[in-house]
C-alpha cells in the first residue's frame, strides 16, 4: 500500500478509535475517585498480614509474585534476543581482528581529564545508591527493578570515563552473563523453596518479622536481591551488545574514525 | 476538566500510532512505539489515583492514611523496565534489517529476501 | 484536580507529540530523553515514586543511549 493510502486509512481508523476512546472515558470513573476496593485490600494485607511497609513491593513480590517472574523472564529473553541478533558474523569479525590487536592499550578518543575524574568519583556513590535501593525495596520506594537499572547505568560511567581496558575486561569475562542467569535462577529457586515447604509456588516461607524493620516481609528482600542482580546484569549486557561495535573499531585520532554520533 | 488525564492518554496513544504509521525510518518507528507504551503507563496511574491520597509507602506515615492504589503502580513499574528491553530488541532487529538490505526506510523494504 | 497535575499532563502530551514529530533520529533521541523526564515528573505528581524511579533511569538514560548507539551502528555500517 502506498504511503498516502496508508495515511488515509490511518486517519479514518484513528478518528474512529478516538471517538470510541472518548466515549469510553466519559463512562469511566472520575479521576481521583475514592473507590479502590482491590487497592485497599492489598494495602490491608500488606501492612497487617505481611509486615511490608512498601505496599507496591508487597504486591510485586509477595501477593502477585508469579507475574513478576514472568516479567523478569521477558527481560531475560529480550536480552538473549538482542545478543543473538547483534552477534558479529564472520566478515565483521575478520574486519575487526587487526584493529583489536592494535587496541587494548589506549583509551577511547580524547576524553577530557575532568570527565574521566568525575566518572570515577561518582561511580562508587552510584553503586552504593543502587545497592541501597535494592536492599530497602520493601521499606521505601524502590526495589529490584529500580535498583538494578541504577546499578547498570552506574557501570556505564566507566564507559563515560573512557576506561576502555576495564570495559574490555568486563565484556570478555562473561561475569554478567553468569550473574544474570544466577539472578533469574535465584528467583525460581526461592519459589521452589515455597513449593517444597507448603505446596504453593513462591509462597512466602520466611518469617514476616516486624513492620518497618530491615529484616521484615519474609522473602521479599531476597526476591528483590535476585531481581536486582538479574535486571542490573541484563541491562549491562544489553548496553554492552550495542557498545561493542562502537568501541572495538575506535582509534585515538586514527584514520579509521568510527564511533557514536556518526 | 476531570477528563483531561484520559484525554492525554488517548492523545499519546494516537500520536505514537501516527508516528509508527507515517515513519520513514525504522529507528523513528521504535521510538514512536515507546510513546504508545507510555500512554498505557499514564492510563494505569490515572485509574489508580485518589484525590488527597499519598504514595503507598508506609515507612514514615501512620497506618490508615489514605493512599493511592498500589496495584497499578506494581504493574507500571515493572512494565517500564520490560518495555525498554523490548524496545532494545526491536532496535537490534532494525540494525539487522539495515545490515541485510542497506536501508532503514520501511517503504523501500520489499520482499522477504536475504 | 490540582493545577500541578494538569500542568504535568499537558507537558507530557506536548512532549509526546514532539517526540513523534521529530524525524531526525539523533534529535529524536534527545527529545525522548526530555520526554522521559517529563513522564517521571508526572509519575511523582501522581504519587507513584516506584514507577518514577524506574521511568527516570530508563526513559532519560538507558533508552536514549540505546537509540543513539543503534544509530551509530547503522551509520558505521553505511560508511564501511
Amino acid at each position: 500500500m502506498s504511503r498516502r493510502g496508508r495515511l488515509a486509512v490511518f486517519s479514518v481508523a484513528g478518528l474512529g478509535l478516538a471517538v470510541l476512546l472518548v466515549a469510553a472515558f466519559l463512562d469511566a470513573r472520575p479521576f481521583g475517585t475514592a473507590f479502590h476496593p482491590l487497592g485497599d485490600a492489598s494495602v490491608r494485607a500488606s501492612l497487617l498480614e505481611r509486615a511490608t511497609a512498601n505496599t507496591v513491593a508487597s504486591i510485586t513480590f509477595d501477593q502477585r509474585g508469579l507475574d513478576t517472574m514472568g516479567e523478569e523472564f521477558i527481560l531475560f529473553a529480550a536480552v538473549l534476543g538482542a545478543a543473538v541478533l547483534l552477534r558479529r558474523d564472520r566478515e565483521e569479525r575478520e574486519a575487526a581482528a587487526p584493529d583489536e590487536r592494535r587496541e587494548g592499550r589506549g583509551q577511547v578518543g580524547h576524553m577530557p581529564e575532568v570527565i574521566r575524574l568525575a566518572g570515577y568519583l561518582v561511580l562508587p556513590f552510584v553503586v552504593v545508591v543502587g545497592i541501597y535501593v535494592v536492599a530497602h525495596g520493601h521499606l521505601t520506594p524502590g526495589g529490584g527493578f529500580q535498583g538494578g537499572v541504577i546499578l547498570a547505568t552506574g557501570l556505564h560511567l566507566v564507559y563515560l570515563a573512557g576506561d576502555y581496558p576495564a570495559l574490555r575486561w568486563l565484556q570478555t569475562n562473561r561475569i554478567f552473563e553468569v550473574s544474570e542467569a544466577a539472578g533469574a535462577a535465584g528467583y525460581v529457586l526461592l519459589g521452589l523453596a515455597g513449593l517444597a515447604a507448603t505446596g504453593a509456588f513462591l509462597y512466602n516461607v520466611m518469617p514476616y518479622g516486624q513492620l518497618g524493620q530491615l529484616a521484615s516481609a519474609g522473602t521479599v528482600p531476597l526476591l528483590n536481591a535476585a531481581v536486582g542482580i538479574e535486571v542490573g546484569s541484563g541491562v549491562v549486557l544489553l548496553l554492552a551488545e550495542f557498545l561493542e561495535q562502537t568501541l572495538v573499531l575506535r582509534e585515538p585520532g586514527g584514520n579509521r574514525r568510527a564511533g557514536a554520533g556518526g | 476538566m476531570n477528563l483531561l488525564p484520559y484525554l492525554v492518554t488517548g492523545w499519546l496513544f494516537l500520536a505514537g500510532l501516527y508516528g509508527v504509521v507515517s515513519s520513514t525510518n525504522l529507528i523513528h518507528t521504535v521510538v514512536s512505539l515507546s510513546v504508545v507504551q507510555s500512554a498505557t503507563y499514564v492510563l494505569l496511574l490515572t485509574v489508580g489515583f485518589r484525590t488527597g491520597g499519598t504514595a503507598p509507602v508506609f515507612a514514615d506515615i501512620p497506618l490508615g492514611t489514605a493512599v493511592v492504589d498500589p496495584l497499578v503502580q506494581a504493574l507500571a513499574s515493572t512494565d517500564v523496565v520490560v518495555g525498554a528491553t523490548v524496545s532494545a530488541l526491536l532496535l537490534s532487529l532494525a540494525i539487522q534489517v539495515h545490515k541485510r538490505s542497506g536501508t532503514l526506510n520501511p517503504d523501500e523494504l520489499r520482499s522477504l529476501s536475504g | 484536580m490540582s493545577v500541578l497535575v494538569a500542568v504535568a499532563l499537558v507537558l507530557t502530551a506536548v512532549g509526546g507529540t514532539a517526540v513523534v514529530l521529530t524525524r531526525e533520529p539523533v534529535h529524536q533521541a534527545i527529545v525522548l530523553s526530555v520526554f522521559g523526564l517529563l513522564l517521571a515528573i508526572l509519575f511523582v505528581v501522581l504519587q507513584a515514586p516506584d514507577v518514577a524511579l524506574s521511568q527516570l533511569v530508563i526513559g532519560a538514560a538507558v533508552l536514549p543511549l540505546m537509540v543513539l548507539l543503534a544509530i551509530a551502528k547503522v551509520r558505521r555500517g553505511e560508511r564501511g
